[in-house]
């Protein structure tokens, strides 16, 4: 059984992808992630999950395009040139 | 995505996770490169483990023993690693001890005395470090993830060496010899660790940008970074026609390949002994696996 290991270095921060461990339940996936991930004090806590349980979603369709919902949908250098040469000839 | 596109996909730098596509060509080449990694961590604490029960201070074998630790965690960390791309761990060291796979021609070698182990633990790990760090961007993400752990660790391995080496160099005339003695046996094994100085472009293990230099890249950095080092302690090294051109590049006398090709296919002066010891550990703690996973099961 794979447990995929997520490290937290720090309280506060976010738990990272670190790597797995092969164990055949909880209680040795703990050993061994203690001892291969947490033996200098370089973690904080660790979240141990059976690969098995975890679901990844990837792939975004923007069929739409969708842009406005994003800062690169927006392109104002041009009109804010112009903005300021009518401004001027004011 | 073609073999073609893959090519020129990681060469822009692109990275790859478990689970993407990938050209069988690729996977079997990742498949090689990281089990030998695997076996060489796994086989690198035998000439250290060897000097546990003589270090001469309580300090210094509580600091050999952590390290042969750290060694042994990092190949389970590798083997990991290899396990996903398809190939069991049992199958590994099924490989390895049969003499199938390979492992680093350093770990070929005798430790003779308390001054091999400084050698081992400051210029040997200085030198696979400069291989290691090469990794760090390695086209296969997770493989790249797992060194920057393995990285963080073996710059303590260094420090530890250095520190072994600075207490015999300003101890006895007799212990400075043997730190001389020693860097005169590991001389040679450590100008042919990074290998032959193959063109990086005709290195497949670069062009599928699994590791970002060349053999040569890498052994003139050890160089540059390393000989000042050794020198500044009045060592002396082993190699009349070593020295640094005028454009940067060292010069040096031309390593022996067909020793190198000679020890790392199984002829080195301890690759059977370290070998059997492996083989016969494994059949002595087969008792453990069988228990924890029938336990479990």
């Amino acid at each position: 059984m794979i447990w995929e290991v997520f490290r937290q270095e720090r309280k506060g921060q976010p738990f990272q992808h670190a790597g797995s461990v092969e164990a055949p339940d909880f209680r040795f996936a703990e050993i061994y992630g203690r001892e291969q991930y947490g033996r200098r004090g370089e973690s904080e806590a660790l979240w141990l999950v059976p690969r098995e349980h975890l679901s990844v979603v990837e792939g975004w369709a923007d069929e739409f395009d969708l842009k406005y919902r994003r800062v690169d949908g927006y392109s104002i250098k041009a009109r804010l040139k112009e903005a300021r040469e009518r401004a001027e000839s004011r | 995505m073609d073999d073609q596109e893959f090519l020129e996909y990681v060469q822009a730098g692109g990275q790859v996770e478990t689970g993407d596509w990938m050209p069988d060509d690729y996977r079997a080449k990742l498949v090689k490169f990281i089990e030998m990694h695997g076996n060489s961590e796994l086989m690198g604490v035998l000439p250290e483990r060897e000097w546990i029960l003589r270090a001469p201070t309580l300090q210094r074998k509580l600091a050999l023993t952590a390290k042969v630790q750290d060694e042994v965690g990092h190949s389970q960390l590798i083997y990991r690693v290899v396990e996903d791309l398809g190939k069991p761990r049992e199958h590994c060291l099924a490989d390895l001890v049969s003499g199938k796979s390979k492992f680093h021609n350093v770990f070929h070698y005798p430790t003779k005395t308390w001054g091999d182990v400084g050698v081992i633990a400051w210029l040997v790990d200085a030198a696979a470090i400069i291989s290691q760090k090469a990794l760090l961007k390695c086209s296969y993400a997770p493989y790249a993830r797992i060194m920057k752990k393995i990285c963080w660790e073996e710059s303590f391995h260094i420090l530890h060496g250095r520190d072994v080496i600075l207490a015999m160099v300003t101890g006895t005339p007799e212990q400075f010899e043997l730190v001389q003695e020693a860097l005169n046996r590991w001389w040679p094994p450590l100008m042919q660790f990074h290998g032959n100085p193959i063109p990086a472009d005709d290195d497949p293990m670069y062009q599928w940008r699994i590791k970002s230099q060349g053999n040569e890249e890498a052994r003139q950095q050890f160089l540059d970074g390393y000989v000042p080092q050794m020198l500044e302690l009045g060592l002396t090294i082993p190699d009349p026609a070593l020295r640094k051109r005028d454009d940067g590049v060292w010069e040096y006398t031309e390593p022996d390949w067909d020793e190198l090709r000679h020890v790392v296919t199984g002829h080195g002066p301890k690759t059977q002994e370290r070998l059997g010891f492996r083989r016969l550990n494994h059949d002595e703690t087969a008792w453990v696996r069988s228990v924890v996973l029938a336990e479990a099961a």
